[in-house]
């Protein structure tokens, strides 16, 4: 197949994505509002019971940015269910593109949606008082991109498994929640038993909340670089894995 | 034009589930530029057989060109010679019609610069052009087999696949879809095989039908051919104690059929010998008579009414059934 083809195919599954993405101006703002309501709760609640050193909403403020970017790139993801459900995947599957064409797509698809939110956030939390400089913005982001690969892959993964939207709701209590939970979003990483630590270290979200909280507040467990490869690693297996997933998938 | 190869060529495929054939050993030729028809009954293997030419279902075993192409050994030049309609709809509703349209265009690598025009021509020839902005999900079921026709056209593709392009739409919208397939094969010479349970509409469209019922092709002909094979008049009789045995033995009888109470005889000229058939008949309540049609054939060849108005019930809810789970 020409290159030429295959980024047009990349391009066209990223054009409809974003397409959809215009439409459901309602899933862009709950995908945003819901973070930004937790973190309120949480950090005014919370925040009044505990002392992390430093002001506990500007503490849980990353966690919160890899809660939109957990839920809006795993959800994008575990759509693909939903396009078997309207027979819309046989349209693109029966296109002349390979099936790691139509993978990386929509990865890029659903990242681009993730990233967006993800701006969205950082303009609120700008105003809010978060310390965003322009160097800092730029690593936040640059966290953000390489930990949203992996997540879409992991939706694309379980959506390519998953037979009916129905069971969409599965993916929220077992892949969204304990990613998000076990992250250290809400509590610093330090100061937990032993067994704790372990779970958290077994969550590739912890070092993305760890990464975004050195580079926009300068307090971390781990090096950032440490933080990166894990991360890296993490999107490696998942677009292998991937790739494979798609390739076996049947209609 | 005179390209030698033949459109398609099927040799020996076969689709097994479990114990089901849902494909049987299915030989076949379609020339350049013919109109195809496959015509059968629900769950006859009609999707089933065309999926597989599409590559995107493979076959238990067997082979099959696609524009001089295997199914098996070169699925993407297979792909890229085809455009299918498929039986049930497959757009996205939250995109417009060009944008459904664009997508498609763009993954068949349409050269950037012939994409607006293309999509204009197509969706001027299914008189789509004025509703092209507008959101799929605003469009009627008619509407939407048109754009999705348009879709198929749009790579301009050697061999064109509709499954069942009439299927649910109301007769006035079926006569136009009729309408614009007939100016397609008119207008691009392109080969197009279609599946349908509607006789008129394989009567209408095709130069050639193939009747298959239970994976096997059981009849392939024009629909011409087919038709002089039964030609002749029905006569359905109602009455009591009718004397079948002795209609059995009159020369001109070709098939006697018992239907609940009534009795469905073939015969020859019914102008010449519908006097005698009655005379030898018995105590005789009703009387009709008509030619016989793709119909009578397909029930001759199947053994089962086609007829969309007397739909069995029981077939439909199987039908049901195994399209959920194939979800
Ligand atoms: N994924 C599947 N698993 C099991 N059986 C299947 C599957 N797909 C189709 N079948 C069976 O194969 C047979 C042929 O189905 P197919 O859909 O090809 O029929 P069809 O001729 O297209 O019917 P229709 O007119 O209803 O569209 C049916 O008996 C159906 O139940
Ligand atoms: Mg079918």
């Amino acid at each position: 197949m020409k290159p030429t083809h295959v980024l047009k195919g990349i391009y066209a599954l990223w054009y409809r994505e974003f397409k959809v993405f215009l439409n459901e101006q309602s899933r862009i703002l709950s995908a945003v509002f819901l973070p930004m309501f937790w973190y309120f709760i949480f950090g005014s609640g919370v925040g009044s019971i505990t002392t992390t050193g430093i002001n506990y909403q500007h503490f849980i403020f990353p966690g919160f940015l890899a809660m939109t970017i957990i839920f809006s790139s795993l959800f994008n993801g575990a759509y693909i269910v939903w396009d078997k459900k309207i027979d819309f995947l046989k349209e693109v599957l029966i296109a002349p593109l390979s099936r790691t064409t139509i993978f990386v797509g929509k990865v890029v698809g659903g990242m681009t949606d993730a990233l967006i939110q993800a701006f969205i956030l950082i303009i609120i939390g700008t105003v809010i008082g978060i310390p965003f400089t322009i160097v800092n913005t730029l690593y936040t982001v640059f966290i953000l991109f390489i930990f949203t690969i992996g997540l879409v892959s992991l939706g694309l993964i379980i959506g390519s498994f998953l037979e009916s939207p129905e069971s969409f709701g599965l993916v929220s209590s077992f892949v969204v929640y304990p990613l998000f939970l076990l992250s250290g979003a809400l509590y610093p990483l330090d100061t937990l038993p032993a067994w704790m630590k372990v779970l958290t270290r077994l969550d590739p979200a912890t070092f993305a909340v760890d990464g975004l909280r050195n580079v926009i507040l300068g307090i971390s467990s781990m090096s950032l670089i440490h933080d990166l490869s894990v991360l890296i690693a993490f999107d490696i297996s998942l677009i292998l894995i991937g790739t494979w997933a798609f390739n076996r998938m049947k209609l | 034009m005179d390209n030698p190869i033949p459109a398609i060529e099927i040799l020996g495929l076969k689709k097994t589930y479990g114990e089901l054939s849902a494909v049987n050993e299915v030989h076949l030729s379609v020339g350049r530029g013919e109109i195809f028809g496959l015509l059968g009954p629900n769950g006859a293997g009609k999707t089933t057989l065309l999926m597989m030419l599409a590559t995107l279902l493979k076959p238990t075993s067997g082979d099959a060109r696609v524009n001089g192409y295997s199914i098996i050994s070169q699925p993407s030049h297979v792909r890229q010679s085809i455009g299918m309609v498929f039986q049930d709809p497959s757009s996205d509703e939250l995109l417009s019609g060009y944008e459904n349209l664009k997508l498609h265009a763009l993954m068949y690598d349409v050269q950037w610069k012939s994409i607006d025009h293309r999509i204009n021509n197509v969706m001027r020839l299914v008189d789509l052009e004025h509703r092209k902005h507008d959101k799929v999900k605003t469009y009627s079921g008619g509407m939407r087999r048109r754009m999705e026709i348009a879709r198929g056209l749009l790579h301009q593709p050697a061999v064109l696949f509709l499954d069942e392009p009439t299927l649910g739409l109301d007769p006035q919208t079926r006569e136009h879809i009729w309408k614009y397939i007939e100016s397609l094969a008119r207008e691009t010479g392109m080969t197009i095989v279609l599946t349908t349970h509607y006789m008129e509409e394989a009567e209408k469209l095709c130069q050639r039908v193939a009747i298959i019922d239970y994976g096997k092709i059981i009849a392939l002909d024009t629909t011409q051919n087919l038709k002089n094979r039964l030609a002749g008049d029905v006569v359905t009789l109602r009455g009591k104690l009718l004397e079948i045995d002795a209609l059995r033995g009159l020369p001109f009888v070709r098939k006697i059929e018992l239907q609940d109470g009534r009795i469905q005889i073939t015969i020859e000229n019914a102008g010449k010998n519908l006097k005698s058939l009655l005379l030898a008949a018995g105590e005789i309540e009703e009387v009709q008579v008509r030619s016989s049609d793709l119909n009578d054939v397909f029930l001759h060849f199947t053994g089962k009414e086609i007829r969309e108005t007397e739909g069995d019930t029981l077939e439909h809810i199987r039908v049901m059934t195994t399209a959920k789970q194939s979800r």
